[in-house]
């Protein structure tokens, strides 16, 4: 845990993300060494082309998902709000990923061990390279927790048949069955 | 042990069998190849051998390739690279286009897949981390792009979703599909992917649609293959991405203001079937796109920053729903001013058209523009078309179009693409074929991108076509047999994006490639042997050519006709282009390459390129 770390929340503009999956790639080098998509922390779901939502930890006011866990393997770091996952304490149940409202926790491809964002410890580089390129999909906000944040935890398919129907008017109630 | 930037297996599926099987590739080979378009060519000729000549391409011998390269994925820009002997050329044409489908391959643990035989029913191929299956697509037989890309989306989520449910949200498979026009065995037919994308030279769609294959999906947990430097690896990405994005103008419009600015300024952008090359209509400027259409504007695939993408929507009208890219200026050349049409949105439905029948959106409305042409010349007639087409008519073009796709009426002669369009027609009219070749702009059989060479104000000149071995792919021109070597036929053979490419100098590129595969591999010995190798190679194979077509040697090196004729009107008007340089060009680049008077590499150039297995078939071409 990082005490020194500032209260933040990585903002989510869906609209504004090009799909490039730079984060999938910058978080996954920082966590895991290398480039592994599907390691990431942030994941960039693309139910219709053109309609691509990250998805990522929104740090519930309530933590629905560190209730859950049976065996206190998930924490929130009391600096940046984020959810920390013990993996030596971690299970795979799963718990963690049915008591989330969006989804948003996977277990590991490599040891199946409960993964969620961390924040970086307080400098995401998800939110890094999604600014250098201008996208800005993905910013930080320095502010404490609102009650909005748990709207953003949300099945990713719900959003992009959302944003469908921005993008796409009538149309876009057909192109996600 | 396998090379850095190799998921080291390749899959070997025989449809007629039903038989999957794992294969490797040497060192030497990935060495002297690479991947994608390089180590096609070499494994196609590997196969087929000297029955090259007797093979139609559409025979279930034929194998239809799906090839990532060692920078897949790891480079920006994410890309695929389908192969095969072509149903266009005859020869060969690594023919590219984004979509995830690669990278998901690649972190499944495979780097490439080759299918011969022929399915006795409509499959998928479903690549997991579990290995691949062929999936019964009965089902999605018939249906167009955008439903069979919602359906499979769905189906193969939910299978994947059944098969581990515990492991929380599974995201979508990436995919390549077919859609009615590679069915019906349309020969200039694209392989397609994510709506609007397309493998569109080369005619591989048709070569899917032979073999009964509608689709194929991947999706891998795995991490992108490890290569050879990883620590430089991870810099040179960052580097690199600084690069594309410094590049502000391409990623603010794409290349979606140039089907003003082309026909404009360059005067290179075919209008009527290449009757002219100049326009000045501003209502076809960019802004009439963006402002009205553009409903995303910076639109990437996996791991691209240069996002010269930006997703269009028609929101009123007759067209409500159609969805594209820009369209981007190849489509707005050729489902727009090459129709004679001048209206975005028109050009926007046209294009979402040949999406969702899976034309490539070059090659089919070239045909279709042909037959308009011809109609003009009084050659074909209403009869033959069931109305009277119009330059200029989106409808006429629509129609045509889906004709093509379905093989009705004209459209089953059209289908045959261009060129081959040409020799039927005129058998069916009494008239000897160069009375419609003349009004045929292809390169080997490959219609030619919307960049013409008679202004010799855009990138393309005298040989860029007339001297490639994928014919009229302007994404692949020839200019000297050196410098091109490090172009295309490197992107396609390393598979990543053009546009990811340049604007990046090439000494970070190929870093970057040494980085990954740990190869010796610099600019230098890539364009003075490993291209050539490559190049060398595709020239022997087009031109081994057959069955049906067979080209002749410096005769069809050359562009058509119509780049002969004086350009009618504009800043260029009176030019043409140059045969002579056309000539002396030629000849300089065979002599570079290594290949003789007329284009047939020597025995000396074959030995020293390793390539001493043809020379039994080039000593019957000299």
């Amino acid at each position: 845990m990082n005490q020194l770390s500032k209260p933040i929340w990585i903002s989510r503009d869906y609209a504004a993300c090009s799909g490039c999956r730079r984060c999938e790639l910058a978080c996954s080098i920082h966590h895991e060494g290398w480039m592994w998509p599907e390691a990431s922390r942030v994941r960039v779901f693309m139910p219709f082309p053109g309609l691509e939502v990250p998805h990522l930890c929104a740090q519930c006011q309530d933590y629905p998902c560190i209730e859950a866990c049976p065996v206190d393997a998930l924490s929130s770091d009391p600096g940046t709000g984020a959810v920390i996952v013990d993996r030596e304490k971690c299970i795979s149940c799963g718990a963690c990923i049915r008591a989330c409202p969006g989804t948003v926790p996977y277990l590991h491809p490599k040891d199946n061990k409960a993964t969620i964002c961390d924040l970086c410890g307080g400098e995401p580089k998800c939110v890094e390279v999604c600014t250098e390129a201008g996208y800005n999909a993905l910013t930080i906000v320095n502010e404490g927790p609102s009650i909005h944040r748990k709207l953003y935890s949300r099945d990713p398919v719900e959003t992009a048949k959302d944003l469908a129907v921005k993008m796409f008017g009538e149309k876009g109630e057909e192109v996600i069955e | 042990m396998t090379p850095g930037g190799y998921a080291g297996k390749w899959l070997d599926i025989d449809l007629t069998k039903n038989k999957i099987e794992e294969v490797t590739y040497s060192d030497k080979m990935l060495r002297q190849y690479f991947g994608g378009r390089g180590l096609a060519a070499k494994i196609l000729w590997d196969k087929i051998g000297d029955k090259w000549s007797e093979l139609d391409p559409l025979a279930p011998e034929n194998p239809f390739m799906v090839f990532t390269g060692p920078m897949t994925g790891i480079y920006p820009g994410t890309r695929i690279c389908v192969s095969g002997k072509s149903p266009a050329s005859m020869g060969t044409v690594g023919s590219t286009a984004a979509t995830e489908l690669a990278n998901e391959m690649r972190q499944a643990g495979y780097d490439g897949v080759t299918f011969t035989g022929k399915a006795d029913k409509p499959v998928y191929l479903m690549i997991t981390d579990d290995g691949a299956e062929l999936v019964d697509a009965s089902h999605l037989w018939g249906l167009d792009g955008e439903k069979t890309l919602i359906k499979l989306n769905k189906e193969v989520t939910e299978e994947l979703k059944k098969r581990k449910p515990n492991v929380g949200l599974w995201k979508e498979p990436g995919m390549i599909y077919i859609g009615p026009a590679g069915e019906n065995l349309v020969r200039n037919a694209a392989v397609m992917a994510k709506l609007c994308h397309a493998c569109g030279y080369g005619g591989y769609g048709s070569l899917m649609g032979s073999k009964n294959i509608k689709a194929v999906v991947a999706k891998g947990r795995g991490s992108l293959p490890k290569v050879d430097a990883p620590e430089a690896a991870k810099l040179l990405w960052r580097r690199t991405h600084e690069h594309l994005i410094a590049r502000s103008n391409m990623r603010r419009v794409g290349t979606g203001y140039a089907g003003y600015s082309v026909g404009a300024e360059t005067s290179s952008e075919p209008v009527r079937n290449w009757q002219e090359e100049w326009h000045d209509e501003k209502s076809y400027g960019g802004p009439m796109f963006e402002t009205r259409f553009w409903v995303k504007k910076k639109w990437a695939d996996f791991n691209c920053t240069t996002n010269c993408m930006k997703v269009s929507c028609i929101q009123t009208g007759p067209w409500k729903g159609d969805i594209t890219d820009m369209p981007d200026y190849e489509l707005q050349a050729y489902c727009g001013t090459n129709f004679g049409i001048f209206d975005p949105e028109a050009n926007i439905h046209l294009s979402a058209l040949v999406d969702q029948l899976g034309h490539s959106g070059i090659n089919g409305p070239n045909t279709a523009a042909f037959a308009v042409e011809l109609h003009q010349r009084g050659i074909l007639t209403d009869k033959d078309f069931g109305f009277t087409p119009k330059w200029g008519d989106a409808m006429t073009f629509d129609k045509i179009l889906r004709m093509m796709a379905v093989r009705e009426k004209i459209g089953d002669v059209l289908a045959e693409g261009t060129y081959q369009a040409a020799h039927i027609i005129a058998k069916m009219k009494g008239k000897k074929p160069e009375d419609l070749l003349k009004y045929a702009v292809h390169v080997k059989g490959i219609e030619i991108g919307a960049h013409g060479t008679r202004s010799d104000a855009d990138y393309t000149h005298d040989i860029s076509y007339a001297a490639s071995v994928q014919g009229g792919d302007h994404t692949s021109v020839a200019v000297d047999g050196y410098t091109d070597m490090s172009a295309a036929v490197f992107t396609d053979s390393a598979v990543f994006c053009n546009f990811t490419y340049y604007g990046v100098p090439q000494s970070l590129v190929f870093d970057f490639a040494k980085a990954i595969t740990g190869f010796d591999i610099n600019l230098q010995n890539w364009r003075g042997e490993t291209g050539p190798r490559i190049v060398t190679l595709q020239r022997a194979l087009l031109m081994m050519g057959g069955p049906e077509l067979k080209w002749e040697p410096v005769k069809d090196d050359d562009n058509p006709p119509r780049f002969y004729e004086p350009l009618p009107s504009g800043p260029y008007k009176g030019k043409t282009t140059d045969r002579e340089v056309v000539d002396t060009k030629l000849q300089a680049y065979f002599e570079t390459l290594g290949w003789d008077k007329r284009g047939i590499p020597t025995k000396e150039t074959l030995k020293k390129l390793d390539l001493a297995d043809l020379e039994k078939n080039m000593a019957k071409l000299r």
